[in-house]
């Protein structure tokens, strides 16, 4: 892994006063053309390409659980892009350019359109959050991110009435991403919520992990955490957010329809196939107990009441 | 083949097979980088994947013995397909006590609510079908290591042979087990094991076709005395 050079030197101290005020001056003139939303412009964001996050909150619904090492969340991912293997992503992800980033807003939404990375930003206080998170392979962790909620970035684009689900999906580029050159899933990555799963106050963009930039194996630059579905539910380096009336595509669903669902809730009473999902093993120690899997895992409390009638075992 | 090539060979073997198994301590002590973040998983493949490895290659002995005529080859078979059940049993040992977790309350002496790492294992052997196929390929190899020795061969005779075919059935449930157990039916990474032991059961077959044609006594039952033949071939 890079080691970090604590300089002390902020990226806006390092950026020439000359080019940022050029980049002002083209977004206000693009702003002007129309090009780019005037909500989401002003000024150039300051989250740095790598390094240490500033003005990061607490936030106080953080599980008080043992998060995991930062070592053990950034060499042990899911993501497929990269390679299947777990080690794969840490491994393969630097090729990943995560600077210039731009995310496209499509479908029932009133502001669409692509936004820069920093569009993306701006508006947004970030603060910790620390959430357990459980893969569908039944295995945990808890992770201390940083980001903000969904919502609020949802909101922004105000999406329409019509607007039932949101999609999002991770880039695809074999040049950046070796393991897009398999095609051990259809690419690119695709996933989705219902827009009340979204809404949730719950639902996370991470962009930091314990303080840091997010590093590209988790997912960066912006990513989703949705803490009560499996992991594979969150959707990483997203380049792309489809506001739509139908139940959008998922890659999982794609891939194995009778195994991973739309919904994919963490449910101890629902197994999956092959294997059950009633005990976990939260990663970090060769000798550890199981532990039970709890309903939501573990914030039912707060999201139960989203599937309020819903038969949680045909819409596994 | 000489009796010190013989000893040259098995000490190479010795050193082969257990090579996976020290790398493993060394990982677990934190050397070469460590288990890796799911340590459980890593051992659990690691031992798997070296059984199932072992357990081929001890169905490669007989081929090769009948293509080069080196009978002697078969004194190598039943030290990798006995550390083929070694690194086996470590696999099923691994999934029992880390991975489900029997071993923390046998040593801590308690264990989460609402968890019975026993009523798991059962529950597992009995209902998901790729432990159960697991389970059931290892459960075959224990007859095949005990009745593994010079003296329980001369007192089973022929149907020394016979209860020795299990292992084609092991090796066929080895395999499904570990394409049952993947989680996405794209990911080919058994594909090769498929392949190979397809290769081997083909000549297999070709060969009892051949000898119940001949109908001469199989030549792979003479594996002793040794044969004029062999002298030669070194």
């Amino acid at each position: 892994m890079r080691k970090r050079l604590d300089t002390g030197i902020r990226p806006s101290e390092i950026t020439p006063e000359g080019a940022y005020v050029n980049r002002r001056a083209l977004l206000t003139a693009a702003v002007a053309a129309g090009l780019v939303p005037s909500i989401m412009s002003c000024e150039a964001a300051t989250l740095p390409a790598s390094g240490d996050l500033a003005d990061v909150k607490k936030w106080p619904g953080s599980t008080t659980e043992k998060a995991n090492t930062f070592e053990e969340i950034t060499s042990y991912n899911n993501f497929y892009e990269f390679g299947t293997g777990k080690e794969d992503p840490s491994r393969y992800a630097h090729t990943l350019k995560t600077r210039p980033w731009s995310v496209q807003v499509s479908g029932e939404a009133a502001k669409t359109g692509t936004f820069t990375l920093e569009d993306i930003l701006k508006p947004h206080s970030l603060e910790e959050r620390i959430y357990r998170l459980r893969c569908v392979e039944a295995w945990s962790m808890v992770i201390p991110w940083v980001g903000f909620p969904l919502a609020d970035l949802v909101k922004r684009f105000e999406p329409t009435s019509n607007a039932k689900y949101v999609q999002f999906i991770t880039l695809s580029d074999r040049e950046q991403m070796r393991g897009v050159r398999s095609s051990v899933l259809e690419w690119p990555y695709r996933e989705g919520l219902t827009i009340a799963e979204a809404m949730h106050p719950l639902a996370f963009v991470a962009v930091g992990l314990y303080g840091k930039v997010l590093p590209n194996q988790n997912g960066a630059p912006l990513r989703t955490v949705v803490p009560w579905k499996y992991g594979f539910k969150s959707c990483k380096s997203i380049v792309r957010i489809h506001f739509t009336d139908r139940q959008p595509q998922t890659s999982w669903n794609m891939a194995i329809p009778n195994e991973y669902g739309f919904y994919s809730n963490v449910n101890p009473q629902v197994d999956h196939p092959r294997w059950s999902q009633a005990s976990e093993r939260r990663l970090g120690g060769l000798i550890s107990p199981r532990i039970p899997t709890q309903m939501f895992n573990g914030y039912a409390e707060q999201v139960a009441s989203l599937y309020t009638g819903l038969d949680l075992v045909k819409n596994y | 083949m000489t009796q010190r090539s013989v000893v040259i060979i098995k000490v190479l073997i010795w050193a082969g097979c257990l090579a996976p198994l020290g790398l493993l301590v060394l990982q677990v002590l934190g050397y070469f980088g460590g288990l890796g973040a799911n340590d459980v998983e890593t051992v659990l493949n690691v031992c798997g994947k070296t059984g199932l490895n072992l357990l081929i290659l001890t169905l490669c002995v007989t081929p090769i013995r009948r293509s080069t005529g080196i009978n002697k080859l078969v004194v190598f078979r039943r030290l990798l397909g006995l550390f083929a059940f070694f690194y086996l049993s470590l696999h099923f040992l691994t999934y029992a006590l880390l991975d489900l977790g029997l071993l923390y309350p046998l040593l801590y002496g308690q264990t989460a609510a609402g968890i019975s790492p026993a009523a798991q294992l059962l529950a597992d052997i009995a209902e998901r079908p790729y432990i159960t196929v697991g389970f059931t390929a290892l459960v075959l190899l224990i007859p095949l290591a005990i009745t593994s020795t010079r003296a329980m061969q001369r007192r089973l005779g022929r149907n020394w042979q016979k209860l020795h075919r299990l292992v084609y059935v092991v090796a066929v449930l080895g395999i499904v087990h570990y394409w049952w157990q993947i989680k996405s039916d794209t990911d080919a990474q058994p594909l090769p094991y498929a392949v190979l032991l397809a290769v081997l059961l083909g000549v297999r077959v070709r060969h009892w076709l051949v000898d119940s044609k001949a109908a001469v006594p199989p030549s792979y039952q003479r594996v002793e005395p040794p044969q004029a033949h062999e002298k030669t071939s070194h």
